[in-house]
This record gives structure tokens, sequence and C-alpha cells, in this order.
């Protein structure tokens, strides 16, 4: 397995390609949690007009029957009609692609964007799903059996952290 | 001591029947959830998938339009199908048993069952019976429980008042018949609130009710002073029996909530009352339109409070 990348060395080359996509209608959504932590780095470093929007896609998961529902889901707030937006949709790791998924569903439950790219800090592999983030960070190999995910220091720093699943 | 029966293995949440014996970490993940649902409430598609494809009966033994209603609401925008039983034109009537009907709808598949009985106990009975796929939800038994009400409630004061270790919360009325007064009185004590008082003629006060932790008024300007949170609670005439007041008109005049007397409480003060009110007998129409009332809130919180109670019972 190749060392991790730094987080943070990632955020200014995501924030140059980005820069090529916005539009007048662009608008971010920051999925929670370590999407939203990311989101809130990139929102500001693009300057976007509409404020960040954050969702947390507890109600449209696909497990909900086997796993329940998770603990201390977050309140979606999307500040600005997604009607007719060219969404940036903003996770810190691809891997299955039903969180990708079920994020869609809930996007929809709100109106018709014009068009949503997903932007991640890493994709590790392992898709069950046809779906790819357009804008990546990094690509990382990560075995099955562990997880990848963002962290947040107090500071504000971002970093990954490698742990096994549970 | 026996298992909690609203728990399974885990200690999660597998029927809601009482607020007694809730742990406070259920409590406030119920609210945090709910609080969630609030914002699908105020969408445009105010509807989530979570349990499409269930089956949820509403068993009301008991009549009621606001708390049948709310549940339906709630099952419906989390895409469950709903079915309502008007048990009045049953089998019931026919004689069929409690446990029977249950049996029934179970061999019909269903998922889940808010019931709603004027017998104290009939939901934890339920409990005891059904499979371990299905769940139960007490919508009020008897003069016993009514815990998603009691929930409501403390959504409301948390909304409003943010912190319950620093208020007083006054609960006004027929404290005696009231199964909301004692689902509330059990959420308030779990999640700290200091001081809980419990107004009202003493015909109308539960024996031994200071137990549960409440200082009892008999005097309504006292119990009212510097309150945080009034709850008005409904005058329950087709529970009454006996001779337990002498009239409506001096019910009002001794306990009524009056602009004049809810002057006593503190400036921000809340009201809040169960419904369906009766105006003129427990509260007056200038409080209950005034702009210290929180009641109409209450129902719209009602419907994300159900929704939170319903999506993390029916995941486990």
């Amino acid at each position: 397995m190749n060392a991790l990348p730094e987080a943070e060395d990632l955020l200014q080359p995501l924030v140059d390609e980005l820069r090529a996509r916005v539009t007048p209608a662009s608008a971010m959504i920051g999925l929670y949690t370590g999407g939203a932590w990311l989101a809130e780095r990139l929102h500001p470093m693009l300057g976007l007009r509409e404020p960040l929007g954050l969702m947390d896609i507890a109600f449209y998961r696909d497990d909900y029957h086997k796993q329940g529902l998770k603990h201390d889901p977050k309140r979606t707030r999307i500040p600005f009609d997604v009607e007719g937006k060219d969404l940036l949709l903003v996770d810190d790791v691809l891997y299955t692609g039903r969180t990708v998924r079920a994020a869609m569903n809930e996007l929809f439950d709100y109106g018709r964007p014009r068009s949503i790219a997903l932007v991640v800090l890493a994709d590790r592999g392992g898709r069950q799903l046809p779906i790819c983030a357009q804008h990546c960070g990094a690509r990382l190999e990560v075995a099955e059996g562990m997880r990848l995910r963002l962290k947040r220091a107090e500071g504000g720093r971002l970093s990954f952290e490698l742990e096994h699943a549970a | 001591m026996p298992p909690n029966p609203q728990l399974n293995a885990n200690g999660e949440l597998q029927h809601l029947l009482s607020i007694e014996g809730l742990p406070r970490e259920i409590l406030i993940r119920i609210l945090d959830t709910a609080e969630s649902f609030v914002g699908v409430t105020e969408r445009e598609v105010k509807k989530v998938p979570l349990l499409r494809g269930k089956s949820v009966f509403n068993l009301f033994f008991e009549s009621s339009t606001r708390t049948r209603t709310t549940f339906e609401i709630a099952a419906k925008r989390l895409s469950a199908d709903v079915i309502n039983l008007n048990i009045a034109a049953s089998s019931q009537s026919k004689g069929e048993s409690l446990l029977d009907t249950v049996a029934n709808l179970s061999a019909m598949q269903a998922d889940m069952f808010v019931v709603r009985h004027a017998s104290s106990g009939a939901p934890f009975l339920i409990a005891r019976h059904v499979k371990p796929h299905e769940h139960v939800i007490n919508a009020g038994d008897g003069r016993h429980a009514h815990p998603t009400q009691g929930l409501l409630d403390l959504y409301t004061i948390r909304h409003y008042k943010k912190d319950f270790r620093e208020l007083t919360v006054a609960v006004v009325g027929d404290v005696l018949h009231s199964r909301v007064a004692r689902s509330l009185i059990h959420g308030l004590t779990t999640l700290g609130v200091p001081e809980v008082r419990a107004i009202g003629p003493q015909t109308l006060m539960p024996a031994g009710v200071e137990a549960l932790g409440v200082r009892v008024y008999h005097d309504v300007r006292e119990g009212l002073r510097d309150a945080d949170v009034v709850v008005m609670l409904r005058l329950q005439n087709e529970r009454m029996s006996g001779a337990l007041l002498p009239s409506a008109q001096e019910f009002f005049m001794t306990y009524g909530l009056t602009a004049e007397r809810l002057a006593l409480a503190k400036p921000a003060a809340i009201v809040m009352h169960p419904g369906p009110m009766n105006r003129g007998v427990e509260i007056d129409s200038s409080v209950a339109d005034g702009p210290h009332s929180v009641i109409l809130p209450q129902v719209t919180f009602g419907i994300a409070v159900r929704m939170a109670v319903m999506s993390m019972v029916a995941g486990h």
C-alpha cells in the first residue's frame, strides 16, 4: 500500500482545476462529515456567490433496513435554490459510490440542478455503483477491510486517516 | 429488575411505550433526530424514503383527530403505507380480543402499530406479543402515558429555551387525568430541569405526585411566578367521574391562564397546550393567540418528532 498523501497539499491543485469549471450558476454542497469539512475549505477559495450547502444523507441511505438510523444525523441545509444550478458535490473519500447515490436522490427532492459534478479529495477504488468523480485530489489503493477518512484537527488542518473498519 | 420492554438487547429503541424508564441519551437522540426531520418538513418535497414498503397500522381504540393525523402524516413523510383502523366499526365491537386483532393485522404483514387505548398498559401488552420485526408506538394509553406528546413538548421547550438545566416549568390544570403531564414530567426530570411545578386543585392532583420530583402548588399565582415555560392541560371532561370540580367557569376563575396571570411568569415565558383547547376554561383566548403562545409550533414539531421515533424504532 502506498503512503497516504498530505490532505492539505491536495487542496490548491483541486481548486485550480475547479476554477475552470465554475460558472455564474455554480454552487457547492458538502456531505457530512468529511465532505463538509473539505467544502468549508474549498468554498471560500473558489469565491462562489451562493452560500455553501451542507447535506446529511442519513435519511436516504440504502442500508437503513440493516443498520438502522445513523446516530446523530445532521440537518441538511441548502441555503439556495438548486433548480438550474451547476452543483459541485463534495465528499472526502469516494469508495463504493453509495453515499453519492443517496446524495443525488436527496438533491432531486430539492429541485432539478442543471448539472452535478462530484469533487473528492481521494478516490480509493472499490466502486459498487456506476459513479465516478469528475475532480479528484488523489487516487489511492486501499485494502477492503480498511477505512480511509478525513480528520480535522482543532486548528482546522485536514489529514487522512487509515483504520480497520469496525 | 426486568429488562426495559422498549429497548432491544443492544439498548436501542425497539418500541416507544413511555418516557419513564428511557435513558437520557435516547431522549436526546430522539430530539436531535427530530431536528433533522424539521428540515425535511420545511422542504417542497416533504418526504424521505426511509420506511418505503413498510406498513404502519394506526390502531385508535379511543378517538383522536390531531394525534392520529400527525402520526399518519409522519408515516407518509417517511414513505410508509398507512392504514387507519376505525375500531368502533371493526371486529372489536363484535367481541374480538385486542391480541386477536393485532395477530390478524400481523398476518397482513404489519411492520408498526401506533396504538391509542383507553386502558393503561394496552400498548405494553401488544409489544409483548408482536413479532421481532414489528414495532409498537404508544399514542396514549388511559391515564398512563403519551410519550410522543411528551417528546414534542420537550422538543418545543428546547427549541425556544435551549438549556433544560436552567428552567422552571409549570404544568397547570388537571394533572390527575393527564397522561401528557405524566410523560412530560418524566422527560423534564430526566433531562435535568431543576424546577418542575404542578399547579391545580387538590382534587385534580394525583396522590404522591411529589415523588416524581415536582413541587405542588394550589395557588396559580404563586406557581406561575418566574416560570420560563407554562404548560396548560386540557380539562378532561370525558374522564371526570364524580364531583371533582364545581364547574368549568369556576375552574377558569381559579386556574385559567389569563394575560394578567401570565404576567407573573418571566417576560420571555412560552405558553404550551397539548390540544384540543377549551378556550375560556383552562386558557383565555387572548393568551392562546398571544405572543407567548407556541401552541401551533408544537403541532408542527410533533410531526418531526413522530418521524424521528418511527424511523428510530423501525431501524432496529
